[in-house]
């Protein structure tokens, strides 16, 4: 009897691990797939408010750095006026069909092989999933969870995140990722291999995927440039410096649900 | 024993402030990424239920992923961790056994037990975590040179605390 009892216990500790294990697996894999919806929503207010009294704090470490920022932006978008203003025959179009709603970081990583970035605005401000997050710099990550007052982002450090990007002197479509490596440089894919991208060349976003508007910096192509196979591979250097995110901008598509109910009516022909 | 449940529950709320808002911060380098927070399974008592072991286990980890935006990842290494705990110490300890009043720890086990228990636990919770959290072999090499890394920095900051914190504690 007293066995039994001994070998029903280790079963009981046996079952329960591979209960446990079973709970902790479903909940990743429905949270890596992101079009699902999560069952444990890490966007929520208990760690949001907690990360925002937090991140209250330790802004004033990274003030000097935040104003730098915020100035060159300022001084960027002065210079963009005046060319605006000169040009008024319709030579520059700005483009309409986004909006840029402005965020703080409340936390962020960017050790991790897969990153992610909180911000302090949620539905009631205007953000849905899969918008973009932008730096002043340059692209920041993709929204994918929602509540109320904030939201999260996989940042541009995920190896879920690929952005369709341009290289700028040529004009070549490409496929930015990052191969988990080095927080300051990605890896620019599907190259052509008789494009011959120069270190220095300007990596931006190509707008068709309605997530980020046209040509927001992605970074510059870096020193190494590897060939071989039918696709070259470059490496880019980050526009966006990942350790030092505080102030975003989460790019709003005014049109997207025009887009893509001309793509439904496509699809159903 | 009530002040034994006590400790534990301090120590678990403690190691869980540590990990998400202090060592979740610091960047090294990309591949050192120490999580300490494992310390409280390690020095669980021994006469800790299997059950209790597991789900304490289980929720720790579930703390530091909702904070983290992972979840699921670390739950599911630091319950493979309690997991094989059991085993390690009937390895290491073997026919000798466990005396009651023994604790995990340096002070009552000796150091190279210690150093072996954390090591084999350390480097189990950090290979699942790791590997997990890529999914993929084609970065295995990377991912491996990140584990072992990442065991050297817990098992280093396992010790500090050990020797600065507990020690003493268990003295009293």
């Amino acid at each position: 009897m007293k066995y039994l009892f001994l070998f029903l216990k280790k079963q009981i500790f046996f079952f329960l691990f591979i209960f446990l294990e079973l709970i902790a697996i479903l909940l990743l894999v429905n949270h890596n797939s992101y079009h699902k919806t999560n069952i444990i929503n890490t966007a929520n207010g208990f760690t949001g408010s907690i990360n925002s009294t937090f991140s209250s704090v330790s802004d004033y470490f990274f003030l000097t750095e935040a104003n730098r920022q915020l100035s060159l932006e300022n001084a960027a978008l002065r210079n963009m006026g005046t060319l605006v203003s000169v040009s008024n025959d319709s030579l520059i179009s700005i483009d309409t069909s986004y909006m840029f709603i402005p965020a703080k970081v409340v936390s962020n990583t960017s050790r991790r092989r897969n990153n992610y970035i909180m911000i302090n605005k949620g539905r009631h401000q205007g953000i849905e999933k899969e918008m973009g997050l932008i730096s002043p710099s340059g692209v920041a990550g993709i929204i994918v969870g929602v509540t109320n007052n904030y939201a999260t982002a996989i940042s541009m450090l995920h190896k879920n995140t690929r952005i369709s990007a341009r290289i700028k002197n040529s004009g070549q479509m490409v496929t930015v990722i990052w191969d988990g490596k080095d927080y300051r440089k990605g890896l620019v894919e599907d190259i052509p291999t008789h494009i011959v991208p120069e270190p220095g060349d300007s990596v931006i976003t190509s707008g068709y995927s309605f997530v980020f508007p046209e040509n927001i910096l992605l970074g510059v192509i870096g020193e190494k440039v590897i060939s071989g196979g039918t696709l070259n591979k470059a490496e880019l250097i980050f526009a966006t410096d990942f350790n030092n995110l505080s102030y975003v901008y989460v790019t709003k598509n005014i049109l997207s649900e025009e887009v893509d109910s001309l793509e439904m009516t496509l699809i159903n022909e | 024993m009530n002040n034994l449940v006590n400790r534990n529950i301090v120590r678990f709320i403690l190691l869980l402030l540590i990990q998400v808002f202090v060592l979740n911060n610091i960047r090294i380098n990309g591949y050192i990424n120490p999580h300490l927070y494992v310390l409280f399974v390690l020095l669980l008592p021994f006469e800790t239920p299997g059950w209790l072991l597991l789900i304490s286990s289980f929720f720790l980890g579930l703390s530091i992923d909702i904070f983290a935006h992972t979840p699921g990842l670390n739950a599911a290494a630091t319950v493979f961790m309690a997991f094989g705990r059991q085993g390690v110490i009937m390895l290491l300890s073997g026919a000798k056994g466990i005396e009651p009043g023994m604790k995990p720890g340096v002070k009552s086990m000796g150091f190279r037990w210690f150093f072996l228990y954390s090591l084999i636990l350390i480097l189990l919770h950090h290979l699942l975590l790791f590997y997990i959290e890529i999914f993929r072999f084609n970065e295995f090499f990377q991912t491996l040179y990140r584990v072992l890394l990442s065991t050297l920095a817990t098992l280093v900051l396992v010790f500090l605390v050990e020797y600065l914190f507990i020690k003493k504690e268990s003295k009293e």
